[in-house]
């Protein structure tokens, strides 16, 4: 193969896989079935991996493949595959060539070699396993780049793009053309955004200074990854013989891994990309085919970074449990007549338990992308302090749609499990709480009814009150906790119905009332009027 | 905002000029009175055949769609398309009922014809679901959405008791006939969910008339707001309880009926009664008849029966 070819090839790879990725991160209008978006998340290797802990099915298969694929090539799966990683590319590229317009001459960026951090990346890979042992996925969460991603493209993409949607939809209204619609992003959630700003800020300096240094100093994916690539069939190599030290390679290593003076590459952290490859004026470095060597491993593995292991281990889950404590109370009610808190916040449906769902969910937020109501938002300390970001059933931006079951079909860790329609329509999420002191037809006696007219299976039934007013009943054995009650009900500042959740769903009673009003119908009868 | 400023400026300056096709009633009233010459009955109700068949024969009784549609005009049809839900439950107005009637608004020479509705479960579900979306689109109708606030203008509603004001969709502020065609059914909150209530779908703050007298509300509008041309109660499957969503076909009973009115308070009435219950123990009904938005008592009224 031509030796630029190798990097056409992963720059053509790199954009087959972010764009999809993009689209549907960034979609509003349901555009992909989930069907699609299942493969397109595939490759994805901390959600696959997840997801295989919870099922295993061709569909969780992503992460063997991207093993393999390492194993043979390198990290292919940092060059062309990580959304995140491509994304610091562009970044790269882009910054690049603002640089080379300043200085007009022949600019190159110079890259160097930099020594590897390895406490830091260790660190970063046993913090987060350790905590997902305890059930904690916080640290996972926010550090696996597709998440990390995700959020990204959530938080600063999709906004843009709902507004260009918008403006094309305005602009198309005025001439009555309603072929596109305007989307009303309901709400904002501030604390979810400064610390997805904060990360995207970090990579992106990172980038722009320092290549993939995100990837090769923070990302525990990355720093996995490393360990098989050193290993890999095939690798870059520097060939003594046609080398002539001129260190251009290594100035244009975006991964900073190459050491043109001692002519080393460290495959750990090589990213595959191929930049060497192309711009080595002679064939003095080659991706090429080697026997792999064993006889490094034991530097791995040594005895002090397993007493590390150790020690981090008890000293996270001391920590995580001080952490458990730190939960926000969530005022559901007016506090001053009678304090009501939501103990615990609603999880989407498929999730089983709250349990089950923060210690899986990477808050990628591909499922808030897809919620056609918003009614999933990211939270910040609805679940506690370690579910942070993860998204949470939010009844004032909207509530689950009866039949909908979007969320449980696109979420590629299985921290919402595949759930069929059938099964969510009797899956209790939540129960409806009513607080008479705040409801309309309390304080107002007027009719009002509107959590009742929302509800799909009428466990918000309206019963006769005062003269001739009607006032709510909640029935739990019929509630799932959608929330269209408490979305729905119309007091302010607080509602006068809200859903406590479940720490783990139950199954709701069916509501068929089988006294079925059997009219016989005469339609020869005459009218009663 | 600044889109929103010049929406409603330059409706205010197009209101006064437009006023005669803007306002449906005004319309009506003072320029079309000769052409309802031609039938002199107030409510048409009829019962025993398919919604689209019941809707051929009760029209020409009012002396057919002509009467309400002139060359070239812009016409809102507003159904209920409130839930996500099959035909056959009853939530919303049938397909084939608006497939019809869009078909009569086109052969009596309209320009266009927009189906909109303002949804309580997620727009996009309810439009497919309800089978109305793929109905109107048949009948080379415009459906549009309801979903955003911004299609929403500020009206007031002069003279009205706890409503003075509401956001309405822009397209029922700038049609030339408004047609409401509601379904009959049970309603939580109001007991009947029919004609009137059904034009809480125009607006977009609907939580505000739940929090001010639901009943006063909903009888302000109809008696000071966006008056519909042509209101047709589509009662041919019934939802009889757990309204306005329902919750199985239990609740439904297939009473293969409809009923024809310009008179929303009159329609609303003889839907009451078909459905089984007296119009003046509905808040809305008898505060509208108060209001004078139009006749409850059905014995004032003419009346063409047809049992097909």
């Amino acid at each position: 193969m031509n030796r630029s070819n190798l990097w056409k090839l992963r720059v053509f790879l790199s954009i087959i896989f972010i764009l999809p990725i993009t689209i549907i991160l960034a979609d509003f209008s349901g555009l992909i079935p989930s069907s699609i978006i299942n493969w397109i998340t595939y490759f994805q290797f901390v959600p696959s991996i997840l997801k295989s802990f919870t099922f295993f099915s061709y569909i969780t298969t992503g992460f063997i493949v991207v093993i393999i694929l390492t194993a043979l090539f390198g990290r292919i799966y940092c060059s062309s595959i990580c959304p995140l990683g491509i994304l610091q590319d562009i970044v790269n590229f882009i910054s690049r060539k603002i640089a080379k317009k300043r200085k007009k001459k022949n600019y190159r960026q110079k890259y160097l070699y930099i020594k590897e951090n390895k406490i830091l990346r260790w660190t970063l890979v046993v913090i987060p396993t350790v905590l997902l042992v305890f059930g904690i996925s916080l640290g996972i969460n926010l550090l696996d780049p597709y998440s990390l991603y995700g959020r990204i493209i959530g938080n600063f993409i999709r906004p843009v793009v709902i507004g260009i949607n918008n403006i094309t939809a305005f602009t198309l209204e005025s001439f009555k053309v309603y072929a596109i619609f305007p989307y009303d992003l309901k709400v904002f959630n501030l604390i979810p955004f400064v610390i997805t700003l904060s990360f995207f800020l970090l990579v992106l300096v990172m980038s722009i200074i320092k290549g993939r240094l995100y990837c090769n100093t923070i990302c525990p994916v990355g720093t996995v990854l490393g360990v098989i690539s050193k290993y890999s069939l095939y690798k870059i190599v520097i060939e003594n013989e046609e080398c002539i030290n001129c260190g251009i390679c290594e100035k244009d290593c975006k991964a900073n891994c190459i050491d043109s003076e001692k002519m080393k590459v460290d495959l750990n952290r090589c990213v595959a990309c191929f930049n060497c490859i192309s711009s080595c004026p002679t064939d003095g470095i080659k991706f090429e085919h080697s026997l792999p060597k064993f006889n490094n491993r034991k530097d791995v593995f040594d005895q002090t970074k397993r007493n590390f292991l150790i020690a981090s281990g008890i000293y996270i889950s001391t920590l995580s449990a001080l952490l458990a404590q730190a939960k926000k109370k969530i005022v559901a009610t007016k506090p001053s007549t009678v304090p009501v808190f939501r103990k615990f916040a609603v999880s989407p449906p498929g999730s089983i338990s709250l349990d089950k769902f923060n210690s899986k969910c990477t808050s990628c937020h591909l499922c808030v992308s897809s919620c056609p109501t918003q009614v999933l938002q990211p939270s910040f300390l609805e679940y506690g302090f370690t579910g942070m970001l993860q998204p949470r059933l939010d009844n004032l931006a909207g509530f689950c749609n009866y039949d909908c079951v979007i969320c449980s079909e696109v979420c590629p860790t299985g921290a919402i499990l595949p759930i069929n329609a059938e099964k969510k329509k009797l899956t209790q999420l939540g129960k409806a709480k009513f607080v008479k002191e705040n409801c309309i037809v309390e304080t107002e006696k007027t009719d009002c009814g509107a959590c009742s007219e929302h509800c799909p299976t009428k466990a918000v039934h309206m019963i006769p009150y005062q003269g001739k007013l009607f006032i709510p009943e909640t029935r739990d054995e019929f509630c799932i906790g959608c929330g269209a009650c408490e979305y729905a009900c119309p007091t302010i500042p607080y509602k006068a119905i809200y859903v406590e959740g479940n720490a783990i769903h139950q199954t709701a009673k069916k509501n068929e009332e089988k006294d079925k009003p059997i009219q016989k119908i005469d339609y020869k009868e005459e009218f009663p009027f | 905002m600044k889109r929103r400023e010049f929406l409603s400026k330059s409706f205010k300056v197009g209101a006064f000029a437009g006023s005669v096709f803007t306002i449906p009633g005004f319309y009506n009233n003072n320029f079309s009175s000769k052409s309802y010459a031609s039938s002199n009955y107030d409510l048409v109700a009829i019962k025993g055949g398919e919604p689209d068949i019941m809707f051929d024969e009760a029209i020409k009784q009012l002396g057919g769609m002509q009467n309400f549609v002139k060359k070239n005009q812009k016409v809102v049809v507003k159904p209920n398309i409130g839930w996500d839900v099959v035909p056959e439950l009853g939530a919303n107005t049938n397909p084939k009922l608006i497939s019809r009637v869009i078909e009569h608004c086109f052969n009596a020479g309209a320009k266009e014809v927009y189906v909109f509705d303002n949804t309580c479960d997620d727009w996009r579900r309810c439009y497919d679901r309800s089978g109305i979306e793929s109905a109107v689109k048949n009948a080379k109708g415009q459906i549009v959405p309801g979903n955003s606030e911004s299609y929403y203008q500020s009206v007031s509603i002069k003279n009205g008791k706890k409503l003075t004001n509401a956001k309405v969709h822009e397209l029922v502020l700038d049609c030339d006939v408004f047609i409401n065609i509601p379904v009959l059914k049970h309603h939580s909150s109001t007991q009947l969910s029919i004609a009137m209530k059904n034009l809480m779908g125009i607006v977009w703050d609907r939580r505000y008339w739940h929090r001010n007298d639901l009943h006063q509300c909903i009888a302000d509008f109809s008696a000071f707001g966006n008056k519909p041309t042509l209101n047709i109660i589509d009662a041919y499957n019934v939802m009889k309880k757990n309204g306005p969503r329902g919750v199985s076909k239990a609740d439904v009973v297939v009473m293969k009926s409809q009923i024809i009115s310009k008179d929303i308070v009159a329609a609303d009435a003889a839907s009451a009664k078909l459905f089984g219950m007296e119009p003046e123990n509905i808040g809305y009904i008898k505060l509208a008849n108060q209001l004078g938005a139009g006749k409850m008592d059905l014995n004032s009224l003419q009346i063409k029966r047809i049992i097909l």
